[in-house]
Parts: structure tokens; sequence; C-alpha cells
């Protein structure tokens, strides 16, 4: 059932007002893998992540999710999204808003309560989310997108600022989830970060770089990190 | 829509609140502060309370909720909450009614303990039965509620929403009969006035403290605020989109 792609982008072009925040993207992610998703900032990672989970507008071309157009109805308790800035209620605490996203989803307090976990956020879960530091605050945002095992994880930056422990562990748990058969498509701006995930979309001004394996990334530009083979790939279109 | 989801919206803006104790007391204790200053302003000219404060008392809900949603609603827009629920399986209507059924439960308490204090303290008098009072105060609070709601949606910052009471709630504020009786405003003035539901919350609070029994003029003012209350949850549902450009 894995042969159908979990997103399928084909000539996606996304214009904001006057700017072309995507252009012209075509590609294909299989399921249970773990997908970087690596550009500067303002190359269009978010408008990619957005048209993906359905709340961005399209201009031209298509993308389908699971077989289905993004943003299909169906697809809302299927996909995780988190956002850039953690999109979590600042005066409730992190169960509290566990709990509340949770009963939207009609799932169990057991199932908030093991997203925390999943987090590492046991020991916090009555702390007031507006009291944590931005890395606690970034974690309950990931717990509330674990909620419902969701086919396809979005996640806008999530290791940002974090503390290395913490972003090491939390990888770990990425790849966990990817080994489940879940999809996850993880975007930074850190070239670094990449370096965590065995596949990669590279963007730069809206334009797909390139789409392939970390191996395939290294052969074709002949570097060894994924910084130095964006740079050449970046020269390459100049 | 679903009930279970509008009920655990509801309780968790109970909760929000639950953890923000001032912003309680303001709400509870204000209004009876008010009306208690107003009482004492007007204490040496017999009757002019008993107009004035039976229509503050409908007021009062009204202004407060409308402050509270479209702050509480465009938090949610700015802090990404709303687009959240929305890319989930979240009705429209369940984040609106969430939100209206736990302001107006609010609504209710602050009604009733302004109504009590006003009539039991300040000397209120009033003809019609109390529990209209909170009837009606619970509806202009929907009403605050809804026009809140809808009014946040062109607000970008903190800072414009609260630029929306004087613009939104002023006008009405001076056009709704309190001042000067609508019949005697000048007729461009008058006219406005009829199609502001403010006009309609206050002259039915007016009604209920010259009348003892339920007339049909106060039940047709009533239909019309909360009919205004539902045209303002169509349109501001239709301010949720769960797509941008």
């Amino acid at each position: 059932m894995h042969d159908e792609p979990v997103i399928a982008a084909s000539g996606l072009t996304v214009v904001r007002g006057k700017i072309t925040a995507l252009r012209d993207l075509a590609f294909q992610l299989g399921a249970g893998k773990l997908i970087g998703l690596i550009g500067p900032s303002g190359s269009g990672k978010t408008t990619l992540m957005r048209a993906i989970v359905g709340t961005q507008q399209i201009t031209r071309g298509e993308i389908k999710v699971l077989g289905l157009p993004a943003g299909s109805k169906q697809l809302r308790a299927r996909i995780g999204y988190v956002t850039q800035s953690p999109a979590v209620y600042q005066d409730l605490t992190a169960r509290q808003n566990l709990w509340y996203f949770a009963s939207i989803l009609g799932l169990p307090k057991s199932e908030a309560d093991a997203a925390l976990k999943a987090v590492d956020l046991s020991a916090g879960a009555k702390q007031l989310v507006g009291t944590m530091s931005g890395g606690q605050r970034a974690r309950v945002s990931l717990a509330v997108a674990l909620l419902g095992k969701p086919d396809l994880l979005v996640l806008d930056e999530p290791t940002v600022g974090l503390d290395p422990v913490l972003r090491k562990r939390l990888w770990e748990l990425f790849a966990e989830l990817a080994a489940q058969g879940r999809t996850l498509l993880i975007s930074s701006h850190v070239m670094d970060e990449a370096e965590q995930c065995p596949e990669l979309l590279m963007l730069r001004d809206g334009k797909l770089l390139m789409h392939g394996t970390k191996k395939e990334l290294f052969e074709r530009t002949g570097t060894r990190t994924v910084h130095d083979a964006f740079l050449k790939l970046a020269e390459g279109e100049q | 829509m679903s009930p279970r989801r509008t009920f655990a919206t509801s309780a968790r803006v109970l909760q929000q609140l639950g953890h923000d104790h001032r912003t309680l007391g303001l709400l509870f204790v204000v209004p009876v502060v008010l009306l208690g200053l107003l009482a004492w302003i007007l204490s040496d000219m017999p009757g002019v309370f008993d107009m004035i404060g039976a229509a503050l008392l409908g007021i009062f809900p009204f202004v407060v909720m409308f402050l509270t949603t479209s702050i509480a609603t465009l938090r949610e827009r700015s802090s990404g909450t709303l687009e959240r629920l929305l890319a989930m399986p979240m009705g429209k209507l369940d984040i609106i009614l969430g939100y209206a059924l736990s302001f107006g439960l609010l609504a209710v308490i602050q009604a009733v303990v302004a109504s009590t204090v006003a009539v039991r303290l300040y000397g209120l008098d009033i003809a019609g039965p109390e529990w209209l009072l909170v009837v009606l105060a619970v509806a202009n609070a929907l009403l605050g509620t809804t026009l809140g709601l809808f009014a946040s949606a062109f607000a970008r910052t903190e800072f414009q929403a609260l630029q929306f009471m004087p613009a939104f709630i002023f006008p009405q504020f001076l056009l709704c009969g309190l001042l000067v009786p609508v019949d005697r405003l000048p007729s461009v003035l008058e006219a406005i006035a009829n199609v502001l539901p403010l006009t309609y919350a206050v002259d039915a609070m007016q009604l209920i403290s010259r009348q003892t029994a339920v007339s049909g003029e106060l039940v047709t003012d009533l239909v019309i605020v909360l009919a205004f209350a539902v045209a303002a949850v169509v349109l501001g549902a239709a301010t949720l989109r769960r797509r941008t450009r």
C-alpha cells in the first residue's frame, strides 16, 4: 500500500501578492521517510508546508496528500502540523492544552498524556505554557501534532534554539516515528540539522534546487556536507 | 459541528480565564463599582438612576464581552492556534459557539451579581421582574461576543482591536436612546439608530424598568437583539478562513 506517494506535487506555484513564493515545484515523497526540507529563510519552506497541510491557497499546479487534494476534509485528522511559533495556549497548562486538542480529535486523555511523555514533558505537565522556556513550548506544540498518530507530520523548524542534548533526543524520536511507517517532513534553515535526514528537499527562492537521498546529493555534487552541497547547487543555478 | 467540540472549546476558554483571576475579578467587580458610582452621582435626582441604571445593566455585558472576545479571538489568530484548530477536524461554528457559551455563562454571573447589588444595595427600582434583567443582559452579552468575534477579523493587532471599541461601540452608545430618546433625534440619526442593535437592547432594559408585565414590544426588542447576534455569528464564521492567499 506504500507504493502511493504520501505527497505528490506537480507544477505547484504559489503567488502571494507580488511575490512568487513557490515556483513550479514537482516532487513525490514516499511513506515512512524522514525528509528534510532545507533552505535559507525566505526560500518558501513555510509556504510549501502550509500548501501541504491545506492552509495555503495554491495559485497553479497541484498538490496531493495521501492521494487526496491538499486541504481535503478527510485529511484533517491524518496530518500533524507544527508551525514555527508554538501554536498552543499560553494561559493553559501543558496538559490542559493537550487535553483540549485531544478532545477536538475525539481522543482519550491517556493519549494526550502519552504525547506529553513522548516529548519528555511529563514532569512539566502542570506548568502554564506561558511560563515555560521557548524549547519547552515548542515541545508542547510538537506533542499536540503527535496526537492521534497522524500518517504525516509536517514540522516547521521544530528544533531551532533547543539544547543540543534535547535536539538529539528529538531527532531520535523523529527517526523512531519514521520507522513506524509515518512520514515526517521537517524544515530547517540550519544545514547541519539536515544531516539527520536520509532524504532531502532543497529550496531556494521558491525553486526546488534538488530532491533525493543524502547519498545521491553528495555523489552528484562531490561534497561531503549538506552545507557544501547546497552552496554548489546554488552556484550552479546562477 | 459537534456538541463535543463546542463544549470542549467553551471549557477551554473558561480554563484560560480560570488562570486569569484578575480578569475574572474585573469582569464582576467593575460593573458593580460603576453602578454604585452612578447611583451616588444621581443620589439627589430622584428617579433618574432607575432609568439609566437599568439601561447600563444591559450595556455593561455588551461592551465587556465585545472587548474580551475581540481580543481573545485576535490572540487565537495571531498565536496560530486558530490555524491549528482549522487544520483539525473542527467546525467553525464549534469555535464561535464555544466562545459564545462560555462568555454567555460569565454574562449570567455578571448580570446576576450586578443586578442584585443594584436592586438590593443601590435601591434600583424596576417595575418588571428581576430575572428578565438577567435574560436581557445575557442576550446583550451574546450580542457583544458575536460582534466582537466578527470585528476581530478586521484587526491585525491588539491596538487596532482596542480602537474598534470607540469605532463600533461609541456611536451605538450615543445613539441608543440613553442620552436623547431615539424619537427625539434628528430624523437621519433616528433612522441610523433604528438599525443599530444596542438601540433595541437599551429600549428593552428601559421597558423592564417601567412595565410590570412582559409586553409584545419587549419581546420584539429581545428577538431583534438575538437576530443581530445570529447574523454576527454567520458573518463571524465567514471570517474564519481555513485557507489564506
